[in-house]
């Protein structure tokens, strides 16, 4: 059986009495696009973080391509930090930046670090690549409307072709038909660059566009982790309460 | 009877405490801060374009602010010394004087604080903003060390803009006196400018300078450090950038007395 590309096992997170995670295992083959669905506050975007190092797990252990990276600090870590692309769920532009120079940023420094001529050009490009005209290079994030800052925050993930994108809540805050544009986007990005996407998300739409396996998260642990084709059949009273947006449930609902 | 009083008594003990451990736990958390922000100076890759804004924005932006509060110290100064003087029909101390006090003691603290109040608090935000945006976890995904990207130049722009902030309101001052001192209270202008000069020692200008440096990095750092730490929301970001300035204000006041005592009593 193939090495997963990103592999959590046994991944444990608490802030203070407030018990996150308890034990996630998850598994996203090379090139597969994994979406985790959970209710709000479940631990999904936690999950996320413990996996590209913004947050450390109190216990578990997180690989790449085999390799435990729970614990990579300095250059291990810059390396494992240079694989990865990242959209945030409010797109996390820097504001004092125009909009080329944050797609670009990476391009701007570090190894790959590439005149701004060059960097430039790529920016363009990539920009063009997720429906943004050259104009918009010289805006600021802040003239920006909230789906183009969601297709910047793409460009700006995809500028250095990173062999891992994570998808944070991509559609929240946009219209039906933007989103959909994004979840298009997403799926045709990460199809054509080869790369292994995680997104986690409350949006079932999103699900069924961008996902091939989905995994739900619910009480700190997966509770069904299985093909997106699986889903509606899953069986399981937790998936099939949150796909279906039922009140009642398993899933305790706040009134 | 007993039982209550020990139950006060210890309430009492605890809240002194939760107190003392908290302030360890914010000195070490500061202290930690400080080190990797400095550390991060002086290694590279060395982030000049950021360096450079911020060497703009805290020194070139600031100096209307430092030079109309050195100006009307160095009036309000010789306005004092003289009627102070006059006391002691000391009145012809006034060029010296003001010359000194601006450039050893008003110059770099007020110049200090009022650029806390401007620096530490826009910093705070802008970091404390970026916090809450994710645009800092954002920076580390990009991986770039946000402490070299973020913290880094503002204590090295800081450090470097306060004391030529300082010693161009030193000037002004010094000038904001001569005003005052020819036009209001009837010195000759030559006398002026040669009592001053006479009296004044290169120490004095570079006590005061040695004094903005360190009140720069104070400024700086509170600024960093609140907004780095801050809470969530418009109302995390508010306190800090109210935590910043406060803190930053008190401790340029204490080093201010630390530095004098070091400088002018202990030397």
């Amino acid at each position: 059986m193939q090495t997963p590309r990103i592999e959590l096992a046994g991944v444990r997170k608490s802030f203070a009495d407030n018990h996150v995670l308890r034990g996630v295992d998850l598994k996203v083959p090379k090139g597969g696009s994994m979406v985790v669905i959970g209710g709000s506050g479940t631990g999904k975007s936690i999950t996320l973080k413990c996996v590209i190092g913004l947050v450390r797990p109190d216990a578990g252990v997180v690989r790449l391509d085999g390799k435990d990276v729970t614990h990579a600090r300095g250059a291990a870590r810059d390396a494992v930090l240079d694989r990865f692309g990242m959209l945030f769920q409010g797109g996390a532009l820097f504001d004092s930046l125009p909009v080329w120079r944050n797609v670009a940023f990476r391009l701007l420094q570090g190894k790959r670090r590439k005149s701004a001529e060059e960097a430039r050009a790529i920016a363009i490009d990539k920009l063009r690549r997720v429906g943004l005209g050259p104009e918009t290079a010289d805006s600021f994030p802040a003239e920006l409307s909230g789906g183009m800052q969601k297709r910047v925050g793409l460009a700006r993930a995809i500028a250095a072709e990173p062999e891992i994108i994570f998808f944070d809540e991509p559609t929240t805050g946009l219209d039906p038909i933007m989103a959909d544009v994004i979840n298009d986007l997403i799926r045709e990005i990460v199809v054509e660059m080869g790369a292994t996407a995680m997104t986690i998300t409350h949006d079932m739409t999103s699900v069924r566009k961008i996902a091939d396996e989905v995994a739900m998260l619910h009480e700190g642990v997966i509770q069904w982790c299985g093909p997106v084709g699986d889903l509606d059949d899953s069986g399981n009273p937790y998936v099939d309460q949150f796909i279906h947006g039922r009140a009642t449930g398993p899933i305790a609902a706040l009134r | 009877m007993t039982v209550a009083l020990v139950s006060v008594l210890q309430g009492f003990l605890a809240s002194i405490g939760r107190t003392v451990l908290g302030l360890c736990q914010v000195t070490g958390a500061l202290s930690l801060f400080a080190g990797a922000g400095v550390s991060h100076v002086f290694r590279p890759p060395f982030f000049w374009r950021e360096f450079t804004a911020q060497l703009l924005r805290i020194g070139y932006f600031s100096l209307p602010v430092v030079g109309m509060t050195a100006l009307f110290t160095g009036a309000a100064l010789a306005l004092q010394i003289y009627a102070g003087g006059a006391r002691f029909n000391a009145e012809s101390v006034v060029p010296s004087i003001v010359a000194i006090g601006i450039t050893r003691e008003l110059g770099p603290v007020l110049g200090g604080l009022m650029v806390a109040g401007r620096v530490s608090a826009s910093v705070a935000a802008e970091i404390g903003t970026m916090r809450v945006t994710e645009q800092i976890d954002a920076l580390t995904t990009l991986s770039t060390n946000p402490y070299k990207y973020l913290v880094a130049p503002r204590l090295a722009a800081a450090t470097l803009a306060l004391p030529a902030l300082v010693f161009i309101g030193d000037v002004i001052g010094i000038m904001g006196g001569f005003l005052v001192g020819v036009g209001r209270l009837d010195f000759n202008a030559g006398s002026y400018m040669a009592n001053t000069i006479d009296f004044l020692e290169v120490g004095d200008v570079t006590s005061g300078l040695i004094k903005a440096a360190v009140f720069g990095f104070i400024i700086a750092l509170m600024g960093c450090y609140h907004g780095y730490n801050s809470g969530r929301g418009a109302q995390g970001v508010g306190r800090a950038t109210t935590n910043a300035v406060v803190s930053a204000s008190i401790l340029i006041l204490a080093s201010n007395y630390v530095m004098t005592e070091f400088f002018f009593v202990g030397a």
